[in-house]
Order: C-alpha cells, then sequence, then structure tokens
C-alpha cells in the first residue's frame, strides 16, 4: 500500500460510513463484555437484519467508552448519545429514529455526556475509543490511522521525527516520566543496525486497566507509535510484550497485526518505503516484575523473569545485548497524533514539564468509575469529586491512592494538587501507569499498605536479598500493627527495613516496595499509633484484670 | 586497555578500564564483604552486601557490577552502608534455618564469617522457620536447603564452568528454590556430572560432600581460579 492508496482507502470507508443512516457502536472492551455486550451486539445486529436495515444502520464493536461501571454500553454515531446497561429490548428501540415513544423510554438510559466525567476529559490517547472497530483495519484508517506512520516514512527523516517527538515534551507513561524524545535519540545515536523497539504492555498494578482498554479498543494505534519509532531509531524489529492475562488483548492485536502486514503496513517495504519493520507478541507467564524493563527483556529472551542491574540501560545494551527502546503503551499510543499534529501541538497542553494528557482507571468508592483522560494540571480534586461523583452513598473522601505498589496514598487536604510528574512524588506518590483508587472514612491505611505489601512480597523475584527477605519481614510487621499487636521497637524496625528496601533492592519492585508504608507514616502516623497505643492499652487492661 | 584513576575510601587507585570496583578494591587490599560475587564466575548483583556509596551519585552501587571510572570517589564503609549490611545478613540469618551448632560447615562458613565481621551478635527480624527439604539423593553430595542463602554461585558455576547447567532456581520470592534439572531429586538429574564445583563455591553448608561431620566441611575455592586462568590462557589448547 502507498500512501496515495492509504488516502484512497480511507476516504472510502468514510464514504461507506456516511452511507448509513445511522451507526451503533457497542463497546467490546473487556469491562462491558463482562456485564453482556457481546450478547448486545449480536442481538443488535439479529434486530437490524431482521428489520432489513442492514443498509440503513451499521452496528459496530468498539473500544472503551470510558463508564465502565455502567455498561454494557452503546454509542449512537448520529448525536454521539451514550446509552447504559442497556438490554436487547431497550436496544432495538434504537432502530426507531423519530419515534416519541422509543426516545422516551430511552431517556432513562441516556447518559448525560455533559457531565464532568466526560466534559473535563480530552481525548488523544482514547480518542479513537467508542468510535474505531479494533477488529477492522479501515474503520482505523478512516479516523487518520497510519496517516502519521505514511507522513514520517514518506515526508519527515528520522531526525525531523526525533524532533518533532523531543518538541513534543512527552515524558514515558509508564510511571517514571523519563522524557520519551531524549530516550529514542538515545537509541537513534546507538551506533550499530541491529536495534529493537520493545512495547511493555504487561500492566500490573491492581486496579490499573488503562493499557488494556488501549489494545483492546484501538490495537492499530500501538502498532503505528511502535513503527514510527521504528524508523525514527533505526530498528526493524518490535516486540509487543503483553501480560497473558490480557486474552482478548492478544487476540486483537494478532489481528491488527495480520491486517497490517497483509495490507503493507508493516513488513518489509512499509507503505512502499525502503524501511520494513516487524511486530511479534510476546506473551507475559504472569510475574509484576517482568514490567521492569531489565525483566521483561529477560523474559523476551527467554530467560527467567528477573531483573540485572543498571547500567547498561536498555538503550545501550538490551534485547540480546542490542541498543532497545522501551515504552509503555500509552506513551507509543501518543506518537501518532504528535506526529499527525506536530510537536508544538501536543506541547501546548499540559503544564510546563509535563505535557499532553495522562489516562487515569479511576476504581474505588466513587458514584462512576471507569477510565478518564485529563490534560496533565488537571487537579485531583476535579477527578476525584466533579469527574467520580465523590464517594458513592454520600461519605467523604479519605485519601486515594496513585502509583499502585510503588506509589502512595494522598490525603484529602492535598487533592488540590495538579497531576503531573513532580506534584505526585513530591507528595510521597507518583504518576504510576494510571490507577487512582479512591478510598472512603471506613479504608484503614495501615490495612491498605499492608496490602500492597503482600503484593509485592507475592510478586518478588526472588533475586536479591533486600527484596525477597525484606518484604516478608515488612508484611508481618504489618499485620502486626492489624492485628493490635505492634510495639515500639517493631516501628523502629519497620522503618529501617524500610529504608533498606529503598536503597538497597536491586530492582524498582523492591526500591518503591516501601512507598505506600512511607505514605502511611507520612499522612496518617496516628493510624500506626492507634495500633501500638492499642497494645499497650489492652496489655495495662490485661494486667489489671490479673488476679493479684 | 586505558587505565583509570579513582578514589576509594580516600585511598589513590588505578583499575583497567572495564574492571569492576569490587577487583580493583581487592587488588588495592580493600576487602568489601560480599556474598554472591566469587572471582572467576559472572555477577549478579544479588546479594547487596558490596554495595558502595559514589560520590555524586544519590544511589548506591553494588561493586562487583560498577565499572571504575576516572576520577570516582568511592567509599566503601559509611554508617549507612555498615547498617544496610548488618540487616541483610540478619534478613539471611532469619530467612533460612541456620544453626551453626550442627553445620557441617561451622567454622568455614561466608555466612558466619559475615555476621562475626559485621558484628552480629542477635537478628532482630522474625525467624521464618521455613520448612525445607534435604535433597541427600545424589551418591557424593547433599543439598540442604535450610542452609541455603541463593547466591547462586552452584549454579552459575555449573552453568559457565562445567557447562551442566543441571542447578537452577524455580518459584518465586520467599518460594524461590534451588532445583536440579527439572525440578527431580538431584540423584535423578541426568545433566550432572558430579563434578563437585557447586559444592567447593558454595558459601554456607548448603552443599556438602557426605560424610563430613559437624564442622568438618571445608571447600576449596582455588580450582575456580585454576580453571578459569587456563581458560582466558587457552592453556588446554595444544598449540
Amino acid at each position: 500500500m502507498t500512501p496515495e492508496d492509504l488516502n484512497e482507502r480511507a476516504a472510502a470507508e468514510r464514504a461507506r460510513q456516511q452511507g448509513f443512516r445511522e451507526r451503533l457502536h457497542c463497546c467490546t472492551a473487556a469491562g462491558c463484555l463482562s456485564c453482556g455486550a457481546e450478547e448486545l451486539k449480536r442481538d443488535l445486529t439479529a434486530q437490524v437484519e431482521a428489520r432489513a436495515l442492514s443498509q440503513q444502520v451499521e452496528v459496530q464493536g468498539t473500544g472503551c467508552l470510558g463508564l465502565c461501571s455502567r455498561g454494557p454500553l452503546v454509542r449512537r454515531a448520529s448525536d454521539g448519545a451514550v446509552f447504559h446497561e442497556l438490554t436487547p429490548s431497550e436496544a432495538g428501540l434504537l432502530l426507531q429514529p423519530g419515534d416519541a415513544a422509543a426516545e422516551a423510554a430511552l431517556a432513562a438510559k441516556r447518559l448525560d455526556t455533559a457531565h464532568p466525567f466526560f466534559a473535563h476529559q480530552q481525548r488523544i490517547v482514547l480518542e479513537n475509543a467508542g468510535r474505531v472497530d479494533p477488529e477492522r483495519l479501515e474503520s482505523y484508517l478512516a479516523a487518520d490511522g497510519y496517516s502519521a506512520l505514511a507522513r514520517a516514512v514518506s515526508e519527515l527523516s528520522r531526525q525531523e521525527v526525533l524532533a518533532e517527538l523531543r518538541a513534543s515534551g512527552l515524558r514515558g507513561r509508564g510511571g517514571a516520566g523519563y522524557p520519551t524524545g531524549v530516550k529514542w535519540e538515545l537509541v537513534a545515536k546507538q551506533p550499530g543496525t541491529t536495534k529493537y523497539i520493545v512495547c511493555n504492555a504487561d500492566e500490573g498494578d491492581p486496579g490499573a486497566f488503562m493499557d488494556r482498554s488501549v489494545l483492546e479498543g484501538d490495537p492499530h494505534r500501538v502498532l503505528e507509535g511502535m513503527a514510527i519509532a521504528g524508523y525514527a531509531v533505526g530498528a526493524n524489529q518490535g516486540y509487543l510484550y503483553v501480560r497473558g492475562e490480557y486474552a482478548l488483548a492478544i487476540q486483537r492485536l494478532q489481528g491488527a497485526i495480520r491486517q497490517a502486514e497483509r495490507e503493507g503496513l508493516l513488513g518489509p517495504r512499509v507503505l512502499d518505503s525502503a524501511f520494513r519493520f516487524r511486530v511479534d507478541i510476546r506473551i507475559g507467564a504472569g510475574a509484576f516484575v517482568c514490567g521492569e524493563e531489565t525483566a521483561l527483556i529477560a523474559s523476551i529472551e527467554g530467560g527467567r523473569g528477573e531483573p540485572r542491574p543498571r547500567p547498561p540501560y536498555p538503550p545501550e545494551k538490551g534485547l540480546w545485548g542490542q541498543p532497545t527502546l522501551i515504552n509503555n503503551v500509552e506513551t507509543f499510543a501518543n506518537i501518532a497524533p504528535i506526529i499527525r499534529h506536530g510537536g508544538a501541538w501536543f506541547a501546548a497542553i499540559g503544564t510546563e514539564r509535563s505535557k499532553g494528557t495522562k489516562v487515569f482507571a479511576v476504581a474505588g468508592k466513587t458514584a462512576h468509575t471507569g477510565l478518564v483522560e485529563v490534560p496533565m494540571g488537571t487537579p485531583l480534586r476535579t477527578i476525584v469529586y466533579e469527574m467520580a461523583g465523590g464517594i458513592a452513598d454520600g461519605g467523604r473522601v479519605k485519601a486515594i491512592q496513585t502509583g499502585g505498589p510503588s506509589g502512595g496514598c494522598i490525603p484529602e487536604r492535598l487533592l488540590d494538587l495538579p497531576v503531573d510528574y513532580e506534584s505526585l512524588v513530591g507528595a510521597g506518590s507518583m504518576m504510576g501507569s494510571g490507577g487512582l483508587i479512591v478510598m472512603d472514612e471506613a479504608s484503614c491505611m495501615v490495612d491498605v499498605a499492608r496490602y500492597f505489601m503482600e503484593f509485592c512480597r507475592d510478586e518478588s523475584c526472588g533475586k536479591c536479598v533486600p527484596c525477597r527477605a525484606g518484604t516478608v519481614q515488612m508484611h508481618q510487621l504489618l499485620e502486626r500493627f492489624c492485628a493490635g499487636q505492634a510495639g515500639e521497637h517493631d516501628l523502629a524496625l519497620l522503618k529501617e527495613l524500610g529504608t533498606l528496601l529503598r536503597e538497597a533492592s536491586l530492582c524498582g519492585l523492591g526500591q518503591t516496595a516501601p512507598n505506600p508504608v512511607l505514605s502511611v507514616l507520612r499522612y496518617f502516623p496516628e493510624e500506626l499509633d492507634q495500633r501500638l497505643h492499642h497494645d499497650a492499652e489492652a496489655a495495662a487492661a490485661a494486667a489489671a484484670t490479673e488476679p493479684a | 586497555m586505558s587505565v583509570k584513576t579513582l578514589t576509594i575510601n580516600g585511598k589513590t587507585v588505578t583499575g583497567l578500564a572495564g574492571t569492576s570496583l569490587f577487583n580493583t578494591a581487592w587488588e588495592a587490599g580493600i576487602r568489601i564483604p560480599r556474598l554472591c560475587h566469587i572471582g572467576g564466575l559472572s555477577d549478579i548483583g544479588a546479594c547487596r552486601l558490596c554495595l558502595v556509596e559514589i560520590e555524586g551519585r544519590p544511589r548506591l552501587h553494588p561493586a562487583c557490577m560498577t565499572e571504575v571510572e576516572e576520577g570516582m570517589v568511592v567509599r566503601t564503609e559509611s554508617e549507612r552502608l555498615h547498617a544496610h549490611r548488618k540487616l541483610i545478613v540478619e534478613l539471611l540469618f532469619a530467612e533460612g534455618n541456620h544453626v551453626c551448632a550442627v553445620c557441617v560447615s561451622n567454622g568455614h562458613c561466608e555466612l558466619q564469617d559475615l555476621a562475626t565481621s559485621l558484628g552480629i551478635d542477635h537478628v532482630r527480624v522474625a525467624y521464618q522457620h521455613p520448612r525445607r527439604p534435604v535433597d541427600a539423593s545424589h551418591a557424593r553430595f547433599t543439598l540442604d536447603l535450610n542452609r541455603c542463602v541463593f547466591c547462586r554461585r552452584c549454579m552459575r558455576v555449573c552453568d559457565e564452568v562445567e557447562g551442566a547447567h543441571t542447578l537452577d532456581v524455580a518459584g518465586r520470592g520467599a518460594e524461590l528454590r534451588l532445583i536440579a534439572d527439572l525440578g527431580q531429586s538431584w540423584g535423578t538429574a541426568e545433566s550432572c556430572t558430579s563434578c563437585g564445583k557447586c559444592v567447593q563455591v558454595c558459601p554456607t553448608g548448603a552443599l556438602f560432600a557426605k560424610g563430613s561431620a559437624v564442622g568438618e566441611m571445608t571447600k576449596n575455592r582455588a580450582f575456580l581460579q585454576y580453571i578459569v586462568t587456563a581458560r582466558e590462557k587457552h592453556e588446554w589448547i595444544r598449540k
């Protein structure tokens, strides 16, 4: 396929879409699938055929519409209305336009798209979610798909692609926020002709599903980002490392790679240029630590998924000892829009040091849960109260947790913090990959810390001593606190172990494992204290009741 | 090859480019505690005992896997490092079942030596008393996992020097265990050549020759250096 063919195919698909009177987009992301989206879509298709409307109405699957707690969701393309928790008979009403009775019946199921949950979003990464059919290449082409790759390989030099990226100010969306442009340049400048692109899709933080939604809803977007990266740094091979639990994502990615190869968008001559790029999927076997880049590399190489000390960093010595560029799914999903609209456009969104948008998976006790994409700099308070609607039963927010097991809790009083890398780190948490768990007054912060420590203990690979043995000890100490059996010396030991893990562990998993505990010590020391005192009082009470 | 000049503990030392801080310090007579490192095998940076402070770098670096650089200012001893090393060794004692009084390696044990040199007289963290098996199925050697510290020297010598790769680890975290071949008893592992190199490099009494009684198991580390030197100089090739 040449870039001209690409334009023609996109135009033809757009014309085909406009030929329909109505297009119904059924969310087929994992959240909606779990509450019957597949059956709903099948039923709706059957109803369309039964009423002989196939020429007028199109029913298609699409990526995550966002409000996962209210699935299955259906979007009506003609007016952008979104309907929630539809039954097949209710969905049938969507096929009766102009029918006032049907419209009235549907009104109760219509989501208020002017609600802050939708209105405050700015969608770049998720712009195709709800519009594009993840299983049809044409659908992606009609949404300007692969036009950025076409522009890169036919109009831009490698240096120009790198310059756009640098100008965009994009930073890694995997958590640490390393400037993506700098990383790409590091790999581009390495000598040698064998280089690799790796997409880290081993999303494992509890409660986080941003990357899964992108992979399931817009798989071509990630492939396009990887191919542009390959062109820019001089790599001809990409690996997509997907966690094995994401069966649907893997299936859609496999389909997308096949389609893209068949159409010459990937393969020996990308868009009829001299650039060759191939993408292969590697499936993780269920180890959280494989999200750490050196462990991920070891896993792709077929070894045991264990990290190794850095330096050397992967841009210098990565997969099979060759220069390797590793970015996560959301980072790659940002590439195509940056090349399409230019780095300056992207840099205009967000804050001074954090550009663009960030996708958060809002979970916990809020009224609305699901995926939101907000510009960097949006106050956490806006996300928690306005967008997610605060605590469901009118209770009070106590704290939010970001960054998963590597992050920390942020108390309610600090919710005016803007979403950016530095603010969150300053507050003792981190951006992380985008999990955001909201907790109410009933939540015990010590218990939250204990839960995350248990997670790290179970996920420690066991290579280095501080993480392997230290997480076991820290978890046991936290259990003692939760059971009200801890003493002063336990608190001192907990702090000492925390310092050891942070400073002496081999990889990020161990180094950040104490973060949830440290944030409790910082913001909720009274909760730990209460348990200490409780212990002393209980001992005193026991002593008082003892017979003399 | 270029030579780098650096400072370790205030002493000016030189090291060939590409050599590790650990080896450079060793040549200069500076001893850094270690458990997983052993001369002649690849390094993995797992025990974290050789962590050192390098001026201008916020993080601690494993001396065994950090290459010398011109003008580096390195400290191998400090209050912080001492505290970390002590706690790491305490964690190791608590993690397994280390009972010196009944151990074949009593008096010749690197873990014991570390505890002595770091001034450990008691363990502050909770003993885990794990249930770990003893594999005595091999004709000449015994693997007692109760005494294993997972330094993986045995694994590496078996793979890198003997070329058999009989031993490896399975499981993760606290469930980590040393296995032979595909997790079968050592005696049935067909890849094992019974060379005994694993026994010689083991820092504790986890691997020992059958027939040793308490304190009788002394280990010979020199062989490794002979083999590695011979290999580097191609001494087994007829010229």
